[in-house]
């Protein structure tokens, strides 16, 4: 199955909850905020949040800004 | 003479200096500058992920007693900045937000009719709102009504480091608007933000003239002094500036008997 994420399209060879994508992906998990198909998911939700096919996520963390 | 303290959304700050974290040659700098500016209130962006590079994130390098103020820097729109604000309330990090909407690649100017619209939202919805706008009496009134906690006007554009081009606009604000006024963006010398506190500002915020100095921890520093010279200057109760001389030694007893004249 395929997903968007940040923008790219993304292939992922097994079902995964957004815990495992996270943790599998995000090589600073930490700070990491995550929106699903516009939808905020809070960290509590994460692993009973599973990613489908065609789903869109984003990934955001903080950075220096003024 | 003691001052009274800076209060925001019923929070109380000693320090009338904000600090923003963009554009730091590396952490050790920006630690440095937070811990010599003194700020209690710095300002951060939030941006997607690089799945690609493992980076520290910034907050590492933030101390857990300064207030984080999330900008939505790379909005377009309200809707975009009221996206931004959600998602960086969601990390656990506070409710406060700097609302930064710029639809103009070339000047960077705040798009203050959009700026209102994501105020409304965001606060009614509990953040704590402090709004970035071209210096503008009606906008002010309408953040004012909004429900915005603070107002933010530029002094000039955003990393020019000119300094107060809008002087005379952000002094209507302050004798206005009952709202704390920050000056934000352009300041780039101490003298600068000296000069806003001098007039009346409540606070100032600074980025790019720290960030980019050769030692930004310095500079920080001079900049927090200067804020509070300002201050007190203005606590002081300034003295007017007048079109010709005055002479400061007596103009009597002099060593001649015949006053001078032109």
């Amino acid at each position: 199955m395929k997903i968007t994420i940040n923008g790219k399209s993304q292939a992922l060879t097994s079902a995964q909850n957004l815990t495992e994508f996270v943790n599998a992906f995000c090589k600073q998990p930490r700070h990491v905020i995550s929106e699903l198909n516009g939808v905020i998911i809070t960290p509590e939700q994460w692993s009973q949040t599973n990613l489908q096919d065609g789903d869109v996520l984003e990934l955001v963390t903080f950075v220096g800004g003024g | 003479m003691t001052d009274t303290p800076l209060v925001i959304a019923g929070k109380t700050f000693t320090s009338r200096f904000f600090l923003g974290t963009g554009k730091f040659k590396n952490k050790k700098d920006l630690s440095d500058s937070i811990s010599s500016s003194g700020s209690q209130i710095v300002t951060v962006a939030l941006r997607r992920i690089d799945l690609e590079r493992h980076e520290e994130n910034i907050l590492e390098h933030i101390p857990s007693h300064v207030t984080l103020l999330t900008n939505t820097s790379g909005a377009r729109n309200a809707q975009e900045a009221v996206r931004i604000a959600r998602l960086a309330r969601a990390s656990g990090h506070g409710n406060w937000v700097k609302i930064e909407v710029i639809n103009d690649s070339k000047y960077l100017l705040p798009d203050n009719q959009e700026t209102i619209k994501a105020t409304e939202i965001l606060a009614a919805e509990g953040f704590v709102v402090l709004p970035y706008i071209s210096p503008d009496l009606y906008a002010a009134r309408a953040l004012v009504k909004a429900g915005a906690a603070t107002v933010m006007p530029l002094g000039s554009f955003i990393g020019s480091n000119q300094g107060l081009k809008t002087k005379e606009f952000i002094q209507v604000l302050i004798n206005e608007i009952e709202l704390p006024i920050v000056v934000d963006a352009g300041i780039g010398a101490p003298s600068d933000a000296a000069l806003a506190m001098e007039m009346g500002a409540d606070a100032v915020l600074v980025n790019t003239a720290v960030a980019t100095a050769q030692n930004p921890a310095v500079l920080a520093r001079a900049f927090s002094l200067a804020v509070e010279a300002g201050r007190l200057a203005y606590l002081s109760g300034l003295p007017i500036e007048h079109f010709v001389a005055n002479a400061s030694s007596p103009l009597t007893g002099f060593l001649y008997d015949d006053i001078p004249t032109n």
